[in-house]
């Protein structure tokens, strides 16, 4: 099942229906032969300009102001874990109630940092991301000089 | 059920008939299985990607199949069950990883490749040497992958089938290669992803299902079920605590920091969960995917915690430690007290199946890779027939799965999860800092790849090679004492090697006197970020 298709031809989403296939090196505008080819030129020309663009800028950053933070953050809450856990194992015996000490509420608490981190970040990217990553491919697709 | 007996007989559970019913009735299922859903396989993109018509849910069952290995089921429990606490910290390592797959890797990856890893760094850097190389790792982690399972398959054998003696265990050991040499050869992608989203659907029911017991056991009380396991463990409630196993001197605790490192960095460089991201129609779909995996192997994991401290109540250590497979059969043990011959043969037909599952996955990466950057890409330039292509993969599942069956049989013994840990560093060192530069790094060139591709897997192989695994200890591989080349302590090298790694991208780079293509960074950047130009997926 396809969330979209593809802007032209095979509509029935047949498994070889892609138009410029990732590893040619003309950008896909150029190819389906709607748009107005400029054979010759050095191929990725289209998508420096694309990238210049202030609608890639915009989706660029936004991924990178969701990424970077939390990414970074993760890594430093996880090896923060390891570290109590090697170097302070006293502390991970401090009862919370019974046998249960914090050591297995840290451990869980990880747990419960991972999903929540996995569906916000799905979330997110289908609001903020998807729309503009959508908007911005269809244009390319459709044959349009970026 | 029978006891330990102090002599040294032979040392069986349940009844080898039932285990072996059970058994063959796994393999008939997922035989037939894979051979109807396979259909042509005309195509590479059939063979190699199941035509990119699964959903994301599916994948994301399916990369949890692929995920879930021996060394999740049986190693993290086993360890939980002899050395409690620290065997959790391998499973949240396992866990948090994939969040790096979901943001960094997932979207990029399905948008910018086609079926291999080298497929990315190709788009970016066009050059075949970095192809050789991202084949040439793709394949050494792929195989120490499946040594890990093999040696698995090899230890759990003489337990569940009451099969005797080296010759029979490697017997068995072969017949669990060709038969996933066979799931690969017919079922191509589509028939191998179907196998592991059986695999995994089981795998999860009869975790949870034992889980229950064990709480249902402990009166449904978490503290009483601790409790208990404490008691019955020579360490007290030092069990529930880290360090056990890792925190006995510097060495050690070293040791367990370069574990960490690489189980959590591992994951987003393991070639045989990437392929997978290429079994969905688009990006989107692929994240989800990746979602669902957290979902199940969060879950799952949840379980073995209690899986492994319930054995250590249930059966104790001592007896999990003299049996056949040492911790590597805690649960199957635990399955033998709980629910008697019936859910230990469940339970151990399971865990076969998950090696089963998990080998025919790493086949059909490794056979992509040789067939498609090897000889598609390399030695006939880009020009050859699929159907060519596809004959060469299924000669090379065919080869790789007799190295498997020949590695298996020599690797029996050694401790499974501890295996997957080296794979992971050797992953994380070779394979992901050249993955996350191409991504995201403008300044990134060939040289810079190559570097770091085979500056990474050769540390992290080498280090292997020199630390405490191969000689010198008591656990090593050779046996002989006064053989000791070990001038590495540490048994993990990923503190070493991936730094290593990803510093020697960075000095290729920094040092290469050509400039990278800029045009082909900010391609690689559209592509990965706005999903132009992307292969899209058939219809389910």
């Amino acid at each position: 099942m396809s969330l979209f298709q593809p802007s032209r031809g095979n509509a029935g989403g047949t498994a070889d229906s892609y138009q410029s296939p990732p590893w040619s090196d003309a950008p896909p505008w150029n190819v389906g032969g709607t748009a107005v080819a400029q054979p010759g030129r050095t191929s990725a020309i289209g998508y420096e300009a694309v990238r210049a663009s202030r609608d890639f800028w915009t989706i660029q950053r936004r991924y990178g102001s969701f990424v970077r933070p939390v990414c970074t953050l993760l890594i430093i809450w996880y090896f923060l874990f390891v570290m109590i856990a090697v170097f302070a194992p006293g502390f991970m015996r401090i009862s919370v109630f019974g046998d249960v000490n914090v050591g297995l509420c840290f451990g869980v608490l990880q747990f419960v940092s991972t999903f929540a981190i996995a569906v916000s970040y799905r979330r997110w990217a289908r609001r903020r991301l998807d729309p503009l990553s959508d908007r911005l491919r269809h244009r390319l697709e459709g044959g349009q000089e970026p | 059920m029978t006891g330990l007996a102090a002599t040294g007989a032979p040392f069986t559970v349940g009844t080898p008939a039932l285990n072996f019913a059970i058994f063959a009735f796994f393999v008939v299922v997922t035989l037939v299985i894979a051979v109807s859903a396979a259909g042509r396989n005309r195509s590479t993109n059939d063979y190699y990607a199941g035509g990119r018509a699964f959903t994301g849910w599916q994948n994301g069952i399916a990369i949890g199949g692929d995920y879930l290995s021996a060394a999740s089921f049986l190693g993290i429990a086993g360890i939980i069950a002899i050395y409690g606490y620290d065997g959790f910290l391998y499973s949240i390592g396992f866990l948090v990883g994939w969040l790096l797959v979901l943001m960094l890797i997932s979207e990029p990856f399905r948008n910018t490749g086609r079926y291999t890893m080298a497929d990315v760094l190709d788009l970016r850097l066009k050059a075949p040497p970095v192809r050789a190389a991202a084949a040439v790792s793709t394949l050494t982690v792929s195989l120490f992958y499946l040594l890990a399972q093999m040696a698995g398959a090899g230890a759990l054998v003489s337990l569940l089938l009451g099969v005797k003696g080296s010759v029979g265990q490697d017997l068995v050991v072969a017949v669990v290669g060709i038969l996933m040499i066979f799931y690969v050869l017919v079922g191509g992608m589509k028939g191998t992803t179907w196998v592991q989203i059986v695999k995994a659907t089981i795998l999860a029911a009869s975790a949870a299902v034992t889980t229950l017991w064990v709480l249902s056991r402990a009166g449904f009380s978490l503290p009483s079920l601790l409790q208990h396991a404490a008691a019955s463990s020579p360490a007290g409630t030092r069990v529930l605590g880290p360090g056990l196993e890792y925190g006995v001197n510097t060495t050690t605790k070293l040791d367990f920091i370069s574990l960490a490192l690489a189980l959590v960095l591992g994951t987003a460089g393991l070639p045989h969960v990437l392929m997978r991201l290429y079994t969905v129609p688009n990006a989107r779909e692929a994240r989800r995917s990746v979602v669902w995996t957290i979902w199940l192997v969060g879950l799952f994991y949840l379980c073995t915690l209690l899986l492994g401290f319930g054995a250590m109540w249930l059966v104790g250590g001592k007896r999990i430690l003299a049996a056949p497979g040492g911790g590597d059969s805690a649960v199957p043990l635990l399955a033998d007290k709980l629910g008697g011959t019936l859910l230990f043969g469940i339970v151990a037909a399971v865990a076969f199946a998950t090696i089963l599952a998990v080998v025919a996955g790493l086949t059909i990466t490794a056979s992509a890779s040789f067939a498609h950057d090897v000889y598609a890409g390399l030695v006939r330039h880009g020009e050859a027939e699929p159907v060519d292509e596809i004959r060469v993969a299924r000669i090379t599942a065919v080869v790789i799965g007799t190295i498997a069956v020949i590695g298996g049989i020599y690797a029996k013994g050694i401790e499974v999860a501890f295996l997957v840990g080296l794979a992971f560093a050797i992953a994380a060192s070779a394979n992901l800092p050249s993955i996350l530069y191409s991504l995201f790094w403008q300044r990134f060139t060939e040289r810079g790849a190559l570097w770091s591709i085979y500056g990474g897997l050769i540390t992290a192989v080498g280090l292997i090679v020199f630390s405490p695994v191969i000689s010198g200890a008591s656990s090593s591989l050779i046996t002989d004492r006064h053989v000791n080349f070990a001038f590495f302590p540490l048994n993990n090298p990923a503190i070493v090697a991936i730094p290593v790694g990803f510093f020697l991208g960075w000095l290729g780079t920094v040092t290469d006197r050509r400039p990278a293509d800029s045009a082909r960074f900010a391609r690689m950047q559209v592509r990965a970020l706005t999903g132009v130009g992307a292969e899209r997926g058939g219809r389910a």
